[in-house]
């Protein structure tokens, strides 16, 4: 029991917003499957790294801010890969789910196991990161094949629980037109997708890279024009009722 | 107690209180637009002029003194200026004469020969009164900045008169109740029967002067207000009279909104007005308020940076049986920040409450969103702990029950530099002056808690002693040289006092005694002994992480120097009262403090009121609020201020997101029995950019310490301190 009560967390941001509805609290945890060319957080890629920080500990902060939740608000783990320490996310969503804390996980769907399911049934919001609808170029940008997270995907769907899809907009590597409409025919008949947010790539996070001595795989790649971004934003609306 | 005058019943039994949202609202009529744009030019004057127009250095300022003055007659609604000229400021010596002869000079001007020798050689002022009553400490502690602002040269302010009573009874039923009240103050003749006595008359002849005043502009005041213009204009003269005769650091206007939305209901409902001109009454009157000026020195601009008058009115709330006291003016006053754009002065103030209208609520967000001009207080927390549920906030966060409450204004007291007399026995770490007698230094190379917060306490204890004589002197004097006539004149005669005391350097104090507790601390002395610098070895959990380990040394603070406060004899049997709140001198205060234990450096700014230290709230705004929030408001009844800044994008990334979070979050910080807010939703770019050309940014507003300023009437020492804040933002 001991230590698994712990989790490897990355930081804590007390006043999240844009991470689900409200405010929340956001939980970065540490370490990462995915090695996603874009990532704005290469220092949460390593299991090794971050601070443990115990389920209680977690619970307490969020419970020190439960007044500002509001009927919106809640806790949202993001990482890295939450669904690495699902055993630690179980305890802490059941925890959370009996204070009357909303839920959100933002996961890139990829692992799937009966707890990772059993921690999607305590998530109020599951917030899927699709990072490319074709395989071979997810596998180009991620490391990994999507199959699992468009599994997972189906599965949250035929669970009747909300979900929101998350796009991170890379010039080049996915806004070209038929990548985006094929997204778009993918999911156009799920129900449960309350919203698709794209989120234009943004260098800000490649200092990062220097200080960890990665190389960084997108260099040169400029954020997406304020066109682009609208340009996919219609497409979408196409297919889904808020993006 | 008189029962004739009760404006709380008035507006409890006529309010119309509005659940609706804004869409009602007006823009500025063209007269307000022209006349706006003629004091924008003066306005432009007075900047270019370095900060001052005009000074009438020849006429002494009383409520009637001046001739009428416009800015344009044809234009004006609402009419009345402190002087002949619009932005022409007045001098008034009976708070110092020292101070105002150096003001004129400080602007280029020469006061009046014969009233610099009426005031030095036959006439007593307030200032000269305080100095010959004051003790060698009282001296020692201003002189080394433990007292620092205190209301010893300058008007004491704070008053709030209830003026909404011109406006409901007219002047001539005051008179007679006023005359009633003395009539009654019979028998044995005590020293406060007799004070009592002329006090009353001296309150009799403000509220003739006042209609006097108000008949040079064409009005007769001696009866009731009728209309809504005549309510505005009825309750505008009596704030003008205050203005007129007072110079008061803070004079607020109390919660006049409501009251005259009855007046504006019923001309709207007869026909009488329209809409636009209900908002074109309300915008006038903020026309003129934002022109409303007091003479200051140098000195004083430092400590209460750009000119404020903390004109503040509070809006909102709710009444005690659960209603809300929305109205649609309260909704015309923030609109005003739209039609004539940002604006620091009034100092609009909403007064929380979680089950205000949810429109209002939105409404307010938006508008802080939009222009940062508003603060917001906890009306739930002063309902419950106060009792009242008809009252103004006067200054910055301080709660006045409306026509029955009044303060002593007290400045603050440097509880950082507290903690270094306590480490270092008593003796100033600036100038070596020995200020406490009977106090060890602390021994040994390395700082131990148990023996320096044991000097803390007994550091508090002398200087609350000290502190509370010394405003005893100077209110003594205040009320003897240059009594309050026209707002006392509108006040309930048996009127409850409380005596407002002040801390600065809570969260240095309180991260200092959390690195000595938690972390090694050595001491480096001089060759006199004391202690000029510290090195900190480890960590230490810092206010403003929302960590109860050194919370709880904030709190304690605050709790021990209130207890110590309440020990003592007040004058006038007040009740004291402790804020925790800077204005814009945690500047000065740091510049005239050591280098402290948590690694702040020698002269190096503190954070603004109960803010936790620039960037060590590393933690997110919610953990930052969590701290402050712990300052239990009990123990600090005259607020404790918060100053919150956070990026636009990091509040959400709608307008819709961004207003939702607000509300949310407001709502959640006085959930926790937090008492202020001063919201600013701001870029540190926008910052640069006035200070590269401020002539580009005239009116960005931003909130500072209880109150706004106008950024770019900020000295550059105040303006980097101001960026030095914690930008709340997300990545």
């Amino acid at each position: 029991m001991k230590a698994c009560s712990f989790m490897k967390i990355h930081s804590i941001e007390t006043f999240g917003t844009g991470e689900g509805p409200g405010i929340r609290l956001l939980v970065f945890t540490q370490g990462c499957n995915f090695r996603c060319s874009y990532c704005h957080n290469p220092d949460t890629f390593e299991i090794n790294g971050g601070k443990e920080m115990s389920v209680d500990e977690i619970i307490k902060t969020a419970l020190n801010q439960k007044e500002y939740f509001g009927e919106k608000g809640g806790i949202t783990v993001s990482g890295g890969e939450p669904t690495l320490q699902v055993e630690e996310m179980i305890k802490l969503f059941s925890r959370a789910k009996k204070n009357n804390i909303n839920t959100a996980l933002d996961t890139n769907g990829s692992i799937i196991s009966d707890q990772v399911k059993e921690l999607y049934e305590l998530t109020d919001l599951l917030i899927l990161d699709v990072k490319h609808i074709d395989d071979d170029q997810h596998i180009k940008l991620t490391g990994c094949s999507n199959k699992n997270t468009l599994e997972m995907a189906e599965y949250r769907e035929k669970s009747g629980k909300k979900m929101w899809l998350r796009y991170v907009l890379v010039p080049g590597i996915n806004d070209q037109k038929e990548t985006l409409i094929k997204f778009g025919e993918y999911f156009k008949n799920y129900k449960n997708i309350e919203k698709v947010e794209i989120l234009p790539y943004h260098t800000l996070g490649v200092y990062k890279y220097k200080e960890l001595g990665i190389k960084y795989k997108l260099e040169g790649v400029l954020p997406p024009t304020k066109n682009s971004i609208l340009e996919a934003e219609n497409i979408f609306k196409k297919y889904f009722k808020a993006c | 107690m008189n029962m004739n005058i009760n404006v709380r019943d008035f507006v409890f039994k006529n309010i119309k209180a509005y659940d609706g949202d804004a869409s009602f609202l007006s823009g500025a009529t063209s007269k307000t637009k022209k006349l706006w744009t003629e004091c924008q030019k003066l306005l432009k004057k007075e900047a270019d002029a370095g900060g001052v127009l005009d000074i009438d250095t020849e006429t002494i300022s009383t409520i009637d003194s001046h001739k009428a003055g416009y800015i344009d007659k044809k234009l004006e609604i609402i009419v009345g200026l402190q002087t002949d000229a619009p932005l022409k400021r007045a001098i008034k010596p009976f708070g110092g004469i020292r101070a105002i002869k150096h003001a004129c000079e400080e602007n280029g001007k020469e006061i009046d020969k014969h009233v610099l020798e009426t005031f030095t050689k036959y006439r007593k002022t307030h200032n000269h009164g305080v100095f010959d009553a004051y003790t060698d400490e009282m001296l020692k502690l201003r002189k080394t900045g433990v007292l620092t602002g205190l209301p010893d040269a300058y008007a004491r302010g704070r008053i709030i008169g209830d003026y909404r009573r011109v406006a409901l009874y007219g002047i001539d039923k005051l008179i007679a109740d006023k005359k009633q009240d003395k009539e009654n103050l019979l028998g044995s003749m005590t020293d406060e029967k007799i004070r009592l006595r002329e006090e009353i008359s001296e309150q009799i002849n403000a509220l003739e002067l006042m209609k006097k005043m108000a008949e040079r502009y064409g009005f007769d005041i001696s009866v009731p207000a009728v209309s809504a213009k005549e309510a505005v204009q009825w309750t505008y003269f009596a704030y003008l009279s205050a203005v007129k005769e007072q110079d008061g650091a803070a004079m607020s206007l109390g919660n006049v909104s409501n009251f005259l939305d009855i007046y504006i209901e019923k001309d709207l409902k007869s026909g009488l007005i329209n809409e636009s001109q209900a908002q074109e009454l309300i915008d006038q009157l903020i026309i003129k308020l934002r022109l409303v000026r007091h003479l200051r020195t140098d000195e004083y601009n430092l400590l209460f940076a750009g000119d404020p008058t903390w004109i503040t009115e509070s809006l909102g709330g709710m009444w005690q049986n659960g209603q809300h006291k929305v109205t649609k003016t309260s909704y015309r006053f923030l609109q005003t920040l739209y039609n004539l754009g940002a604006s620091p002065e009034p100092n609009l103030t909403v007064l929380w409450s979680e089950k205000l209208p949810k429109a209002f609520k939105e409404f307010c967000a938006k508008v802080s969103i939009d222009t940062s001009s508003i603060q917001y207080e906890n009306d739930d927390l002063m309902r419950d702990v106060a009792k009242v549920d008809d009252y103004g906030i006067s200054c910055c966060v301080s709660l006045l029950n409306s026509g029955k409450q009044m303060q002593f204004f007290g400045a603050r007291c440097n509880i950082a530099k507290a903690l270094l007399l306590a480490i270092n026995g008593g003796v100033d770490e600036l100038t070596g002056i020995k200020i406490i007698e009977g106090i060890d230094p602390v021994k040994g190379q390395f700082l131990n808690y148990q023996e320096v917060s044991k000097n803390f306490k007994k550091t508090m204890t002398f200087l609350a002693e000290n502190y509370v004589n010394t405003m005893n002197v100077i209110h003594y004097m205040h009320d003897k040289y240059y009594y309050e006539r026209s707002q006392m004149a509108l006040l309930d005669t048996d009127v409850n006092r409380v005596m407002a005391f002040g801390l600065a350097g809570l969260s240095v104090a309180a991260d200092s005694l959390s690195a000595i507790k938690f972390a090694k601390v050595k001491t480096i002395r001089n060759e006199l002994g004391v202690t000029t610098d510290f090195e900190i070895d480890g960590n230490f959990p810092k206010y403003g992480n929302d960590d109860d380990k050194v919370d709880s040394l904030a709190k304690w603070i605050v709790e021990n120097f209130d207890k110590e406060l309440h020990k003592h004899h007040i004058y006038r049997n007040a009740m004291p009262t402790l804020s925790i709140l800077t204005i814009t001198s945690n500047v000065v205060y740091g510049k005239k403090t050591g280098t402290t234990p948590d690694s702040r450096k020698v002269g190096m700014p503190f954070a603004p009121g109960a803010n936790p230290m620039h960037g060590r709230d590393t933690s997110g705004a919610i953990a930052s609020l969590n701290s402050v929030a712990k300052i239990s408001y009990k123990n600090a009844r005259d607020g404790v201020s918060n100053t919150f800044t956070v990026t636009p994008k990091s509040l959400g990334s709608s307008l819709e997101e961004q207003i939702d979070n607000l509300t949310t979050l407001l709502d959640g910080y006085f959930k926790k029995r937090a008492h202020h807010i001063n919201v600013n939703i701001l870029n540190k770019e926008t910052l640069l950019k006035a200070m590269e050309s401020p002539e580009l940014y005239p009116q960005l507003t931003i909130r500072v310490s209880g109150y706004a300023v106008n950024f770019v009437k900020l000295n550059r020492e105040q303006q980097m301190e101001v960026l030095a804040r914690t930008f709340f933002e997300s990545m």
